[in-house]
């Protein structure tokens, strides 16, 4: 079940002829209709004259374009050996036949239905770095000879319908100390510290912020910076075995300079657009999210605790 | 043809007069009006019931009062209680005692009241009205820096293509662009100046890149600028930076707001009590769009502020938007780990709540707590590092917390409850140091408040620790409240003591004056002038040593303002020992004139009776010479001017009632004080002729020896003063007065003198004069004076010494010697308005005399050689005028002044001549035709004429008219 985000897109092209001058644009409005699950929108097309055109077809795809990262196969496999992209979603129609538009503004309603290709499923958009779900609508304007064929593009948004089962919030505490650290050299030369706090959830609602607090007890290096880094997972599966990679989404800052010690603050991160989707599973791929609380000391030593997150939509 | 030469030698007769017929006939038919008739200023009224119209005739007040007979008026039925706005205050005023009075108008009341709470009244000191101070009082010499980075946020999205090159080579390449673009800044040295203005370049910047459609670069630009906000080098200026950038973010929080409210309001604008379902999809995408960049800002303190900026925009996207997100950020607030910083913020935020949803107080409560917690970083160690690399000492920066935390408390004491301010100065009082918080509570919480618990404060303030914030500052603070609200009728003199005690042991004069100077306000409200004396004698005693006050002046003004407004009455002010002495201490003649001049105002303003108080007198004439003694050459017009009305101020001031001959003492005084300013001596010179006429009117018109004696040396002090005036007309109109005011006190050998003295300085008289900067003919004046002194002389007696008129003929002399303009009249104007006086002098009895004083009518008692003399000098008055006709005769541009000339003569003639005499008759007709002649003349003005002598004709013994007119006239032009 999917449905569509109410979003207006403009493209703009100027073209010019040998003789005269036409303004060509094709706007297309995609309006949601949840219940029937169809794109639905007009083409626009604005002219000075009348212009005489071959056809013009509008074409909606659907596409996961998977990537292999040059750090889990080399810089050369990873540009030959990248995985073919996956087809979830193809449609065409002809809009208009072979004919003449008229001068000034002409809107041509369409609507699509969203089905999945075969026994495919729609996946949520996700713009990522080795995985990207992208959905797009193309307008081609055929032309008479001497004169370019038109073409615009235009993504829309694809939202997974809200799951109807509602998730428990689970929340997570954490106590960081020299003594929970792992992954260091000298415990020794480390600074004494206690930072204590939450996560209100780790199965987080991907159109609500996450949320907590994070308390610094006591510490003998003044504190420079607190963070909240989300990161991406990304698993791709081709034939030689799968490449995981995680890549930073974004770095929030939520305490700088030395903090007051015993009160606490709060952790609060809202999950970007395009750049979050529900935690996805599939065969070929997998998109997973996790999040790193990061404690600078003043003295450049980081502390990071990570948390694994599961996203979904309500 | 007119012909001058056959009518010279001629006897020119006046016509006797009878004054008192004429003035019988001139005066207009009495109209005896009745009373209750229609009068154009009585109101109108409706009376319509028969009956009554006997009684109310004539009255004229106003018919609310009258039954129901009277038709309605709209404006008084109104008035019968059933207007909305009287409803309206009847029922907030029964509904306060009343529980429950009537539904309807106590439902009303509530959700008036209920308003009243939502919106921030006028009460609220605004922002912007503490802005200029904040900017004013932190000030930096320190060189400051700008780092303006606009790269990308690194939080943002990676483009797949970078994902390879790692994390620092990225960052670099970064850079490298924003280098292309030439957006990263960075700005070393600046003074102060410099960096306000790159400031407001920058919100200029912004402004232009929001106009042409550069949305991301403006946001780049407030965020940028809010970064700044992080960096508290150079610390002390840290609050005027705040109210810099926090301007910045005001104009992009107004753009963003404005920029969706119109996509909101595209067929019709939008209400301004709008609701969410009112925003169209649109607005609310973008609005949306607005807040998720913000949320992916990396930084927490621009993340903050472009948040807290851009909160009003909530009420597009759901209800509770800011409810919620007001918490939020104030939560948020507790990441900033520099106190100062941290508190800003704060302040910031609460002025954005204020703004957007002043019902909101939780979380102005809630970030008053959270100061409170954070309080003990301010003497943590990085801040004591930080102070150390700075070079600042403590007092210097916690006075730099002063105005965040009063805003804040300002904030929350608006309107709040009595227990609530309790609770929080509870707060305070368990905190250690709380010194700098007792400060900002006194002067953000109601000055009602702070004045009822005013010796708990003094308690409190005894008790902070010393070395942390200063304690004059706090007494400065407590001394404010007090100034405007009062505490407790018995406390008062215990605070006072307390108080001063503190402030008087203040060592710096600086400090020491600018607490001092609030408290004087305090003490001048409720006390009188023996503890007023004492504080006075106390900043003497703090200010004197090495010439302190020097760089106090400003405070030691306000402290004299100050005492002006409570002290009205001058006998007390001026018998405070300590206040001359005081004043003494403006030593810098500027300011000392400044001051004297206020003190002048106050009393001109204030003093309603008149005095002769010596203690008044001493210390006004003293204080009226400080400012008349700083005129000096350089001295401008405009203030001397000035300074001249405030003394003449005084001068009218002073009275010693019957004591005439003191008032007199007190003018000769005032003269040699007062020498420079010329305006002061006109008035003294009034004053004296005054003193004359009410000598005169004492004595009921007739002087003793001593009063006779007295006037006359009224009149000497005139005489002797008035040489010493410049301006000649001045002079002039004062000889005139003084002369009219010694023959009315009989005093006729100086009246002689004045008028001699007038008639003789008339060839000074210059041909121009400048007037108001331009120089302008003084023609008109000097005909305007002649005409005057004319009249004068009718009533003036012959001297016996001298020959018959002598100073007619002395002024007519004058006139012909004077070296009139070119292409003048004035000269034979002069003489045609002299042939009157010389008519009135002809009659019988005087148009007019002076009581006790003999004209000429009894001197010469109508002699005939008198009146040949008249005779002689009328003929020769016509002559010279008829010499000067003919001249103009002469030349043909005037011609038209020949006519004006001729016509003038013969009204004179007319109205003044004897025309039974055939010659006299013969030339008024041949003047008339002359002044004809040429056409110039306005026909109106000859019909009208010609009207008046046919009515004149009618008179008896006037009949010898209607020959005259027969031979006149008139001549239309053709």
């Amino acid at each position: 079940m999917f449905f569509l985000d109410t979003m207006g897109l403009m493209f703009k092209c100027i073209y010019s002829g040998i003789l005269s001058t036409v303004l060509f644009v094709c706007l297309c409005v995609f309006v949601c209709v949840c219940v029937q699950e169809v794109v639905a929108g007009v083409i626009v097309l604005v002219c000075k004259e009348s212009l005489q055109h071959h056809g013009i077809t509008l074409n909606m795809e659907g596409l996961v374009n998977l990537q292999l990262s040059s750090k889990s196969v080399g810089v050369f496999e990873a540009f030959y050996n990248s995985v073919k992209p996956i087809q979830l979603i193809s449609n065409n129609i002809e809009v208009a036949k072979a004919g003449k538009i008229p001068g000034g503004k002409t809107e041509i309603p369409f609507e699509f239905p969203l089905q999945a290709k075969g026994n495919k499923v729609l996946y949520e958009t996700y713009h990522g770095v080795f995985v990207n779900i992208q959905y797009t609508l193309r307008c081609d304007m055929k032309r008479p000879l001497l004169a370019k064929d038109l073409s615009r593009n235009c993504e829309f948004i694809v939202h997974c319908q809200p799951q109807k089962s509602k998730i428990a919030p689970t929340p997570v505490n954490f106590t960081v100390t020299p003594d929970t650290l792992e992954n260091i050299r000298e415990r020794s030369s480390l600074p004494k510290f206690l930072i204590r706090g939450h996560l209100d959830a780790t199965n987080c609602v991907i159109s609500q912020p996450l949320t907590g607090e994070v308390l610094v007890e006591n510490s003998d290096t003044p504190i420079k910076s607190i963070e909240l880094q989300l990161v991406r997972v990304e698993t791709c599966g081709c034939a030689e075995g799968y490449a995981r990679d995680a890549t930073e989404i974004q770095n929030i800052q939520i305490a700088e300079g030395d903090v007051c010690h015993g009160l606490s603050i709060p952790i609060y991160m809202v999950f970007p657009r395009l750049f979050t989707c529900p935690t996805l599973e599939t065969t070929n791929f997998k998109v997973e999210f996790e999040v790193n609380v990061v404690i600078v000391l003043h003295d450049d030593h980081l502390i990071t605790e990570n948390f694994p997150l599961k996203l979904c939509r309500v | 043809m007119f012909c001058a030469s056959s009518l010279c030698g001629l006897s020119r007769r006046s016509r006797g007069r009878n004054y008192d017929a004429e003035l019988q006939r001139c005066r207009p038919e009495m109209a005896p009006v009745e009373f209750g008739d229609y009068h154009p200023l009585k109101p109108i009224m409706v009376t319509d019931t028969k009956t009554r119209r006997g009684a109310r005739k004539g009255s004229t007040s106003s018919s609310s009062s009258s039954s129901s007979s009277v038709p309605p008026d709209p404006l008084s039925s109104m008035l019968d209680g059933t207007d909305p706005l009287s409803m309206f205050a009847a029922a907030s005023a029964t509904e306060t005692p009343a529980v429950s009075h009537s539904a309807s108008a106590g439902d009303l009341g509530r959700k008036r009241r209920e308003k009243e709470e939502e919106a921030v009244g006028p009460d609220f000191e605004p922002w912007y009205s503490k802005r200029g101070e904040i900017l004013t009082r932190f000030t930096t010499t320190e060189k400051l820096s700008i780092n303006l980075f606009m790269g990308i946020d690194k939080g943002k999205a990676q483009s797949p293509g970078s994902s390879g090159v790692s994390e620092k080579v990225r960052t670099r390449l970064e850079e490298l662009d924003d280098l292309e673009e030439g957006s990263q800044r960075e700005m070393l040295n600046l003074s102060q100046q410099d960096y306000t203005n790159r400031i407001e370049e920058l919100n200029q910047s912004l402004k232009e890149a929001w106009s042409s459609d550069q949305k991301v670069k403006a946001l780049k630009i407030v965020i940028q600028c809010s970064k700044l906000l992080s960096d508290t080098s150079v610390i002390q200026f840290y609050p005027s930076k705040f109210v810099l950038i926090t301007d910045i973010l005001d104009t992009f929080g107004q753009l963003v707001y404005d920029r969706i409210w119109t996509m909101c309001s595209d067929p019709q604008p939008l209400p301004d009590s709008f609701t969410v379902e009112d925003v169209n999809d649109t607005a609310k995408e973008t609005c949306l769009n607005w807040f998720f960049k913000i949320a992916s800002i990396r930084e927490l303190l621009p993340r903050l502020y472009v948040e807290a900026a851009i909160l009003k925009c909530n009420r597009f996207l759901n209800k509770n938007g800011i409810q919620e997100t007001l918490p939020r950020l104030t939560a948020m607030i507790r990441g900033i780990g520099d106190p100062l910083v941290a508190a800003y913020t704060r302040a910031y935020l609460c002025r954005i709540g204020m703004e957007v949803a002043p019902h909101l107080k939780d979380s102005l409560n809630r970030n008053f707590f959270d100061l409170l917690t954070t309080f003990r970083q301010i003497s943590g160690e990085s801040v004591r590092n930080q102070l150390v690399v700075q070079r600042v000492e403590v007092p210097e920066y916690l006075t730099l917390y002063s105005p965040a935390i009063s805003w804040i408390l300002q904030c929350i004491a608006y309107r709040a409850p009595e227990p609530l301010l309790t609770e929080m100065m509870e707060r305070c009082k368990k905190l250690g140091n709380n010194a700098l918080l007792l400060n900002s509570v006194m002067r953000a919480f109601r000055p009602e408040f702070v004045a009822a618990r005013a010796t708990d404060f003094i308690g409190m303030i005894k008790d902070c620790d010393e070395a942390g914030f200063p304690k004059h500052l706090l007494f400065g603070s407590l001394g404010q409240s007090l100034a405007s609200a009062d505490p407790p009728e018995s406390e008062r003199l215990t605070i006072l003591n307390e108080a001063w005690k503190v402030i008087t042991k203040v060592r710096s004069p600086v400090d020491y004056i600018s607490c001092a100077e609030i408290w004087v306000e305090f003490t001048c409200r409720h006390f009188t002038k023996r503890e007023v004396n004492t504080v006075l004698a106390d900043i003497i005693k703090h200010m004197t040593p090495d010439r302190a006050f020097e760089d106090a002046y400003a405070q030691l003004q306000s402290v004299i303002r100050k005492i002006l407004t409570y002290f009205h009455d001058f006998s007390v002010l001026f018998s405070m020992e300590r206040f001359l002495p005081f004043l003494d201490m403006f030593q810098k003649d500027s300011v000392r004139v400044e001051v004297c001049r206020s003190i002048m105002e106050v009393f001109i303003k204030h003093q309603v009776d008149l005095t002769r108080d010596p203690v008044i007198l001493n210390a006004m004439l003293h204080i009226c010479k400080t400012m008349h003694d700083s005129v000096n050459a350089l001295t401008l017009e405009d203030e001397k001017r000035s300074l001249a009305l405030l003394i003449i101020g005084f001068i009218r001031m002073v009275s010693f009632g019957r004591d005439f001959e003191q008032q007199l003492s007190f003018c000769v005084e005032a003269r040699a004080t007062f020498c420079n300013l010329e305006p002061v001596l006109v008035q003294l010179i009034h004053t004296v002729n005054q003193l004359a006429m009410e000598t005169r009117r004492v004595m009921r018109g007739s002087h003793s020896r001593k009063t006779a004696a007295f006037v006359r040396a009224c009149a000497a002090y005139s005489f002797i003063t008035i040489p010493s005036l410049s301006s000649i007309f001045s002079r002039l109109s004062l000889y005139l007065l003084s002369g009219q005011v010694a023959l009315a006190n009989q005093c006729l050998s100086q009246a002689d003198a004045f008028l001699k003295a007038a008639v003789s300085i008339l060839p000074e008289v210059p041909r121009s004069i400048s007037i108001e900067g331009k120089l302008r003919s003084s023609e008109s004046f000097l005909l305007d004076f002649i005409n005057n002194f004319l009249a004068t002389l009718l009533v003036v007696p012959d001297h016996p010494e001298h020959g018959v008129l002598y100073l007619v003929r002395g002024l007519l002399n004058m006139v012909q010697d004077y070296t009139w303009e070119e292409n003048s009249d004035a000269k034979v104007r002069i003489y045609i308005s002299a042939l009157p006086l010389l008519a009135a002098m002809s009659q019988e009895t005087y148009l007019y005399s002076i009581p006790k004083v003999d004209s000429n009518e009894t001197l010469y008692g109508g002699d005939p050689k008198f009146l040949s003399e008249i005779n002689k000098l009328s003929e020769t008055l016509i002559a010279q005028i008829l010499d000067h006709l003919k001249a103009l005769g002469r030349e043909e541009q005037s011609t038209r002044r020949q006519g004006a000339v001729a016509l003038s003569l013969f009204s004179a003639l007319l109205a003044h001549g004897d025309l039974r005499n055939n010659k006299l008759s013969q030339l008024t007709v041949n003047l008339w035709n002359l002044s004809h002649k040429h056409g110039y003349c306005e026909t109106r003005i000859s019909v009208r004429t010609l009207e008046h002598i046919k009515h004149q004709a009618q008179q008896p013994d006037m009949a010898h008219l209607s020959d005259t007119v027969q031979r006149l006239t008139l001549q239309t032009r053709t």
